[in-house]
């Protein structure tokens, strides 16, 4: 317990970030299981491509007149490093999850249905233009898509 | 029999319009516009129920999410050698919940009619009216399931030309179907799959009406559709669809088709596909062009 309280006091934030509530980090808290082997990453161009995917992925959901209010006021600079991470422990890229859990990350932003398919639009877009192949898209998504539950509140 | 039907007709409207208002307080919030992801309203149906050309699939018709309205209109055309089939029609989806469609049919018999001796360009036509909701599942985002979306489905078919229907031994020129479908996107491997059951007594599809001098039974039809996507804007598959066999004087066979759906726009999509319906009405080997166009909201 001692253990706990100190691992959660002990929680920085990361530069240019805002501060948040500490929470219990897990991988878990990424919300599917990673691919195994390395067939994944290799089509999402390793961690550089899913680092230019992830950063394409944020500037095209600001800028998308059906989502883009959702982003004013949130961390642009945290959802950048979190979806990054997120992808790439996914993909099995080898990177630990650091973020709150799919259904507490999205707490209260009043998604809808309508708002993951924007998104999911928009990261196959992302993907597209990192020359990613379609069927290996679709392989990732397969792994997105259930968590629509999770964020969808209305 | 007669009774049984009208109850399960009653039944399965009974619970599409149970769905419809109680839809009602979620209505309360503000209807949003679009939001379902490309090709995954399906498309047009030559009966005008989404699907796939010639199956009914379990997606509900139109770009609406659980949170609006949406709908679809289509124009098709079936070309083969001896006849025509063209369909028009369209659809209403509600909350991605509940569908209502309706479709007119033309057949036309063209030379064939005077062989038949109907006539030259004898046309038979029939309007479906079609009610479909969605009981379980999304076949779209339950990635992590097997369980496919599942919808019930009714559908109404009323054919012109009765003295025709019953001169060649048809019982009815109307009939209902009941439809229990299975509709599955199966991501990781970029496949769309469906199965369906229609319970009909349908000749043609209903165009030479419903039970037979050999059959009057309902018999369970089976529609099958098994596509891949190649893009999030095109899906190429193949469709079988069994049919009773109810009339004497003509063997009625199953379809089968293999098609292209290609959503190039937002709200157009064309479907076209190489479709073969066996014998119809005696004259063998119809097989031609299925060309379908769609709108969608």
């Amino acid at each position: 317990m001692l253990l706990l309280a100190l691992a959660l006091a002990l929680q920085t934030t990361p530069p240019g970030e805002d501060a948040v509530d500490p929470y219990l980090q897990s991988n878990a808290n990424a919300g599917a299981t990673p691919f195994t082997g390395t067939a994944m990453l290799a089509a999402f161009h390793g961690r550089a491509g899913i680092d230019r995917i992830a950063d394409d992925l944020v500037t095209r959901i600001v800028a998308d007149p059906r989502i883009a209010d959702i982003f004013k006021g949130q961390d642009e600079v945290r959802l950048r490093r979190l979806l990054k991470e997120q992808f790439c422990y996914i993909l099995n890229g080898g990177c630990a999850y650091s973020g709150r859990t799919m259904r507490e990350g999205h707490r209260n932003l009043g998604l809808q249905t309508a708002d993951v398919g924007a998104l999911i639009e928009d990261l196959q877009a992302a993907m597209r233009t990192e020359r990613v192949a379609f069927h290996a898209q679709n392989r990732f998504l397969a792994k997105l898509a259930p968590m629509k539950r999770a964020v969808v509140e209305r | 029999m007669r009774v049984f039907v009208k109850c399960l007709t009653a039944a399965v409207l009974g619970l599409v319009l149970a769905s419809l208002l109680g839809a009602q307080p979620a209505q309360a919030r503000e209807l949003r516009q679009g939001g379902k992801l490309l090709l995954t309203g399906g498309v047009s149906t030559v009966e005008g129920a989404a699907g796939g050309g010639l199956a009914t699939w379990a997606l509900i018709a139109g770009n609406e999410t659980d949170a609006g309205i949406g709908g679809s209109a289509h124009a098709t055309l079936v070309a083969l050698p001896d006849f025509d089939l063209k369909s028009i029609g369209g659809a209403i989806g509600f909350h991605n919940r509940i569908e209502l469609s309706y479709a007119h049919q033309r057949f036309d018999t063209r030379q064939a009619g005077a062989a038949l001796g109907l006539g030259r360009n004898f046309t038979f036509g029939q309007d479906v009216f079609g009610a479909k909701l969605r009981v379980i599942g999304d076949a779209v985002y339950d990635q992590d399931r097997i369980l496919p979306q599942i919808a019930i489905g009714v559908q109404y078919h009323r054919a012109e030309k009765a003295p025709v229907i019953a001169a060649v031994g048809g019982r009815h020129a109307q009939g209902t179907d009941f439809l229990v479908s299975a509709t599955k996107v199966v991501l990781a491997r970029s496949l769309v799959l469906d199965a369906t059951l229609r319970f009909t007594k349908a000749n043609q599809f209903g165009l030479l009406g419903f039970g037979g001098d050999k059959s009057n039974a309902y018999h369970a039809a089976f529609e099958g559709s098994a596509g891949l996507l190649v893009s999030p804007r095109l899906l190429l598959g193949a469709e079988i669809r069994t049919k009773p066999d109810n009339l004497g004087f003509a063997r009625e066979q199953k379809a089968v088709d293999a098609f292209a759906a290609w959503q190039f726009q937002r709200h157009l999509a064309v479907t076209a596909a190489y479709v073969d319906l066996g014998s119809i009405a005696t004259v063998k080997r119809q097989r031609g062009a299925f060309l379908s166009l769609q709108a969608s909201f």
